[in-house]
């Protein structure tokens, strides 16, 4: 029972593991973003996952539902105002120029609804949704909160991050349509009030250009930006660097990781949008 | 009956630095077991080991066959619900009120009525005396109060396991000795394998079946509880006394110069320590369970123990070898 202890190691402890034991190698630096890549796409995959595994967290979803709707609603119809005018107003004195005029209606219609709309949304939820789910997490981690919930045998994916996921994708859905419909008729006023443009071009314009596929590229946009700003925001907010000051870094490096994200996977879809799917003026 | 936790070369380290190497120990099923350890020897990361929370390097632990270090996650996750752990500084979920937590797990596993979770989450709360506070929020409370609604929380589904990472620390003398009690009390009520992970000498010296210790990445030893708080081995005696002599140093471990020169002033022993009797569970409890089967395991392995470990095992069954024993 009683095994004789090595009261002291003859030689310095640390000199003599370093050479007794190279077997796991250090890892490089240089792999550390791989390996958070990696991390990251496994979060996103083991919350695909436990999405249809039950018991589903009803309630813990309407929560963060009415959580997520509620930091973004106003933000984002604030917000979708200017940007459809500015829109209306730069192509509208772009279109202007080249004789176009009438076509004004379609392009900003366009413009808003395949593009800022769902990036209004994606920077809104990921900059005050995300934000908020990261240092909640966050904060649950390093209280050992989410280690409790593990010894308990309740998975935090689970319990607490498929919720929170499915919550940002859902109302980054609906506030699509939101942000989609005050930035058109930001659009339209700014366009037939202040530049004098006609109310019937621009309808006839918006008939003749836009489409239904338009709408729902950019529905499917907003899912994906919702799902890729939840996932993000947990992933950090599930491994932050010791302490209330790693959770405050993580909330920082989970907006910027989202927004960085977001830009590319537009620009993807966006070409792949293009390719597929022929435009109705052509 | 509790189930037994069979620890195989388990080895931990963090980056370069090894926390311990090639533990192995076997916590006997129903039996309370203590380690103990300076601050900083990794106990608590040999807690969170054997429940599955960090993953060693090598090793294994074997808990109803389910190994918790390499096995699926699924089935750790199953294996999980058999234990009750009491974090160290209660880990209760700041948006709950207190109620809430403790009926956490019973919501989560089970599909009690309201009322039964009700019922049998007052009766925990009772047990470790926080009647009238269960409507709290957990940052409304003090730090002892907490703890101690960790440990409703980890017994609310009658766990087989129960670990304890430090219960002692941040209560008062008084309520360690009346929690060293309930710990006996719940042991003799439910039959639970207990490991507490401590450095407080008036539970390590009263609570526990089985004693070990960590010091300097190893298990120094790990065995009936007579065995450690007899032994002389300098690392163990300091500690059992708290004195500054000994190989044990601020930081970890002392070097040589300072030991040696310990060593010639001659200072390094004092008065022989003498075994406490064990807890026995309050007048009402049903006999220890474990306590039998220690006592058959223990004089089973007699001839292996050291001499001084002997004595004491034999002076502290005399009065109960004639049956005699409550």
């Amino acid at each position: 029972m009683t095994a004789p202890l090595p009261v002291r190691p003859p030689e310095p402890a640390t000199g003599e593991q370093q050479e007794e034991a190279p077997r796991r190698r250090t890892p490089s630096r240089l792999l550390a973003p791989l390996r958070q890549t990696g991390q990251l796409f496994a979060l996103a995959l083991a919350v695909v996952r436990a999405v249809f595994r039950r018991p589903f967290q009803l309630r813990e979803f309407i929560e963060q539902f009415w959580f997520v709707a509620s930091v973004t609603i106003l933000p984002a119809a604030l917000v979708s105002i200017p940007f459809g005018a500015v829109i209306a107003l730069q192509v509208g004195s772009l279109t202007e120029q080249l004789g176009a005029q009438s076509f004004t209606g379609g392009a900003s219609v366009l413009a808003v609804i395949q593009q800022a709309s769902p990036l209004i949304v994606a920077l809104l939820i990921a900059g005050a949704a995300g934000s908020a789910i990261c240092a909640d997490l966050g904060s649950r981690k390093i209280r050992e909160e989410l280690d409790a919930m593990e010894v308990m045998g309740v998975s935090p994916i689970q319990r607490l991050v498929v919720p929170r996921v499915l919550a940002t994708m859902f109302v980054a859905v609906l506030l699509n349509g939101l942000v989609s419909v005050v930035g058109t008729l930001g659009g339209y006023f700014f366009n037939v009030i202040m530049q004098g443009g006609t109310p019937g071009a621009y309808l006839a314009s918006f008939s003749a250009l836009a489409q239904l596929p338009d709408l729902y590229v950019g529905e499917l946009k907003a899912l994906i930006f919702g799902f890729i700003a939840g996932i993000v925001a947990s992933y950090r907010g599930l491994n932050p660097r010791g302490g209330p000051k790693g959770v405050g870094d993580a909330v920082n490096q989970s907006v910027v990781i989202t927004f960085m994200l977001l830009f590319a996977v537009n620009m993807v879809l966006t070409a792949i949008y293009l390719q597929i799917v022929p435009p109705k003026g052509g | 009956m509790g189930i037994e936790v069979v620890v195989e070369g388990l080895t931990k380290s963090f980056g370069k630095q090894k926390i311990w190497q090639d533990v192995s120990l076997t916590l006997p099923a129903g039996e309370v077991s203590v380690m103990l350890g300076p601050s900083g020897t990794g106990k608590t990361v040999f807690l969170k080991s054997i429940i599955g929370l960090l993953k060693p390097e090598k090793g294994r632990v074997l808990i109803n066959g389910v190994d918790m270090v390499n096995s699926p996650e699924r089935e750790i996750m199953e294996t999980r619900k058999l234990f009750g752990l009491m974090f160290q500084d209660g880990a209760l979920f700041g948006s709950m009120s207190l109620f809430d937590n403790i009926a956490f797990p019973l919501r989560e596993h089970t599909r009690r009525t309201e009322s039964e979770i009700r019922r049998i989450v007052m009766e925990r709360i009772d047990i470790v005396g926080l009647l009238g506070a269960e409507g709290k929020l957990p940052g409304e409370i003090s730090g002892g109060m907490r703890k101690r609604a960790g440990l409703a929380r980890a017994l609310v589904l009658d766990p087989q396991i129960i670990l304890c990472d430090e219960p002692d620390s941040g209560l008062d003398p008084v309520r360690t000795a009346y929690l060293s009690q309930l710990l006996i009390d719940l042991n003799a009520q439910i039959d639970a394998t207990m490991l507490i992970v401590t450095h407080n000498l008036d539970i390590a010296a009263t609570v526990p079946d089985n004693m070990g210790m960590l010091f300097c990445r190893n298990l120094v030893t790990f065995g009936p509880r007579e065995v450690l708080l007899t032994s002389d081995m300098p690392v163990v005696s300091q500690f059992l006394a708290g004195r500054r002599e000994g190989p044990i140093g601020m930081s970890e471990e002392k070097d040589a110069a300072t030991l040696a020169a310990e060593q010639t002033n001659g200072n390094g022993h004092a008065a022989p320590r003498t075994v406490v009797p064990q807890l026995e569970p309050s007048p009402g409890m049903p006999v220890r369970q474990a306590a039998l089967r220690r006592r058959e395991r223990v004089i089973s392995m007699m001839g292996q123990l050291p001499e001084a470990a002997r004595t004491a095992i034999m002076n502290s069954y005399t009065p109960t070898l004639d049956g005699g024993r409550r």
